[in-house]
């Protein structure tokens, strides 16, 4: 505001009696002008279909025929199809197990990589290259590592006299599978947390030192306080992204063995890509779209009860 | 004197204690570095390999001759030359648009006061988290009814609209840049045109910098969108290519592997010769989650 003021007064142009003076007008238009591309973005690509999107809950739709209007009739349909829980159960299970596991891989690296070790940058590109690599080429290359007879994961766990798994090919062990393969994906999140390590002030932990407080109680009550706000931000991503598993399972297992690998991202392409019910695709699509924000906005509802923020007190 | 002694071997024993620390901590991250690198070094060992070598069991690491040839059939068998090339056309028409539109709108959301712009500011947060699944369908529809279809068209477009992600990283950098520069411009007479090419871009290099390479990154490893919008052979981007390579050849080992290498080199060269960038840009936006 102070600004503004000071910039029309600088380039002597009087304020107009609307209160809007000529170089305020030049700031709308030009802020309009510069946003521009990210609002007629907002406008086609995220607003304008997903209100086209709540058109398609109420069609039944094969892209070739006419569109039907059937009401309720996705919602009706989807309650009865068996897959949509099995998919959901599935999601739920790969998110809600995976994600705490890949925050604690993450964390547990981003800890020792801020023990100030001498060749950190090169144990810092080792634990991150995995993550850059195309899901398709991890995919591909997985589907040999998991190999029951010749991948390489069993030829070590051999080593310790651990009996081949079947892993892909096994109902019980598929999902997990898919959990431990996204384990060497965790870079992002890794150097998330080091960036909120290397945040944490020299002078807390050693002032909590002075006070006789063990290492234990340093990490507990200094160091995870002060990493909570990268925490949450992790978990929220993390979450968001793991509801949309997607590429593993339609390149590896195809959805299975049995159903098992059927992630609800996957169940959506098939309705809409596969079997052309857009409609239904659609609905399926809604629905995760309210689970997802349910979960954030829980989330949310619950921050401000462990997350510190500083300066807030 | 006592004291000081004793502070002295306290320090040593604390220091020898440290050493053994330290020790154990390198031996677990060296430890944990195979174990990252595990799944590249099988790709880069069996692409080498001879058919015969690869069923071998326990694995051999290193063939007994590099068998090169691998790598000129892959290109022999599917045209991964085109796939290269259709890659790259869209990962750079893809970056161009997320650079230009990422400095745009940010210089708007950061530099002009204006009405309205802390409310689109929030709309930006909100799309930064939206779940993308739930436009999958609708914009696939549009895209149809324009006939983009079987065009490279829906892969680039959208990137010229700006994300929210670049959009944001891109606002951050500008503000941590002094005002004074652009009052300084606007006294001269400069439009706020002019002081973003001949004043603030030239500072955001680093930004830039990022938004390059996290959006070249994601049009490159792009999966979904290939996959949905382009059907004929002769235009399939890597992944698509490597996916139909799989499905045909997906016994041969050692020239899937060699495929997912050609597939994998770029993004590691990348990564090597712009490193900073990825991690300056991760911390970025792990901070901006404060």
């Amino acid at each position: 505001m102070a600004t503004t003021t000071t910039n029309s007064l600088l380039r002597g142009v009087a304020p107009t009696r609307g209160g809007m003076s000529a170089a305020r007008w030049r700031d709308l238009r030009d802020g309009l002008l510069f946003t521009s591309p990210f609002i007629l973005g907002v406008l086609f690509l995220w607003a304008g279909p997903m209100i086209y999107s709540m058109y398609l809950v109420t069609q039944d739709w094969s892209l070739i025929t006419a569109p039907k209007f059937v009401g309720l009739g996705n919602f009706e349909r989807l309650l009865g199809d068996p897959l949509v829980m099995k998919s959901l159960g599935n999601t739920a299970f790969y998110t809600f197990i995976g994600v705490p596991l890949q925050l604690l891989t993450a964390f547990g690296l981003a800890l020792m990589l801020n023990q100030n070790v001498r060749g950190l940058s090169l144990y810092r590109t080792v634990y991150y290259l995995p993550s850059i690599t195309p899901a398709v080429a991890f995919a591909v290359v997985w589907i040999q590592i998991l190999n029951p007879e010749f991948g390489v994961l069993n030829n070590i766990l051999h080593l310790f006299g651990i009996p081949p798994i079947k892993w892909l090919f096994d109902p019980t062990w598929s999902k997990p599978a898919f959990i431990l393969m996204s384990l060497w994906l965790v870079g992002f999140q890794m150097i998330v947390f080091l960036a909120g390590l290397q945040g944490v002030p020299k002078e807390l932990n050693e002032a909590a030192a002075i006070d006789g407080a063990n290492t234990w109680r340093r990490f507990l009550n200094v160091t995870l306080p002060i990493i909570s706000p990268v925490l949450f931000f992790n978990l929220i991503i993390g979450i968001i992204g793991s509801f949309q598993v997607f590429t593993g399972s339609f390149i590896m297992t195809k959805g299975g063995p049995q159903d098992s690998t059927l992630f609800i991202v996957l169940y959506i392409y098939r309705n809409a890509f596969e079997y052309f019910k857009m409609g239904y695709a659609a609905t399926l699509a809604w629905v995760l779209f309210i689970i997802i924000m349910f979960f954030t906005m829980i989330q949310f509802f619950f921050a401000n009860r462990w997350v510190y923020y500083e300066g807030k007190g | 004197m006592s004291a000081a002694t004793h502070q002295i071997q306290g320090r040593t024993a604390g220091k020898r204690k440290n050493q053994w620390g330290y020790l154990l901590l390198h031996a677990g991250m060296i430890l944990l570095g195979f174990t990252f690198l595990v799944p590249l070094a099988w790709v880069v060992s069996t692409s080498l390999k001879t058919s015969g070598e690869v069923f071998i069991t326990p694995v051999e690491w290193i063939p007994q001759s590099p068998n090169w040839s691998n790598y000129t059939e892959v290109f022999v068998r599917l045209p991964f030359a085109q796939f290269i090339l259709n890659s790259l056309y869209v990962s750079l028409m893809g970056t161009l648009g997320s650079v230009i539109s990422a400095i745009l709108v940010a210089f708007g959301l950061s530099r002009i006061r204006w009405p309205g712009r802390d409310a689109l500011f929030v709309v930006l947060l909100a799309t930064l988290m939206l779940p993308g699944i739930v436009t999958l369908i609708p914009v696939f529809i549009i895209f149809k009814n324009i006939n983009w279809i079987g065009t490279f068209l829906p892969l680039w477009v959208p990137a010229w609209f700006g994300s929210a992600f670049y959009i944001f990283l891109m606002r951050q950098f500008m503000l941590t840049l002094p005002q004074e520069l652009d009052e300084a411009a606007r006294i001269d007479g400069a439009s706020n045109f002019r002081i973003l090419w001949q004043v603030i871009a030239p500072l955001c290099g680093p930004a830039i910098a990022t938004v390059t390479i996290f959006s070249f990154l994601f049009h490159y490893n792009d999966f979904l969108g290939p996959l949905i919008y382009i059907s004929e052979n002769d235009m399939f981007t890597l992944p698509l290519g490597l996916l139909w390579f799989q499905g045909r050849f997906g016994n041969f080992w050692h020239l899937v592997m060699a495929a997912s290498m050609i597939t994998i080199t770029p993004v590691i060269l990348l990564f090597f010769f712009a490193q900073r960038y990825f991690v300056q840009g991760t911390q970025f936006t792990g901070l901006a989650g404060r």
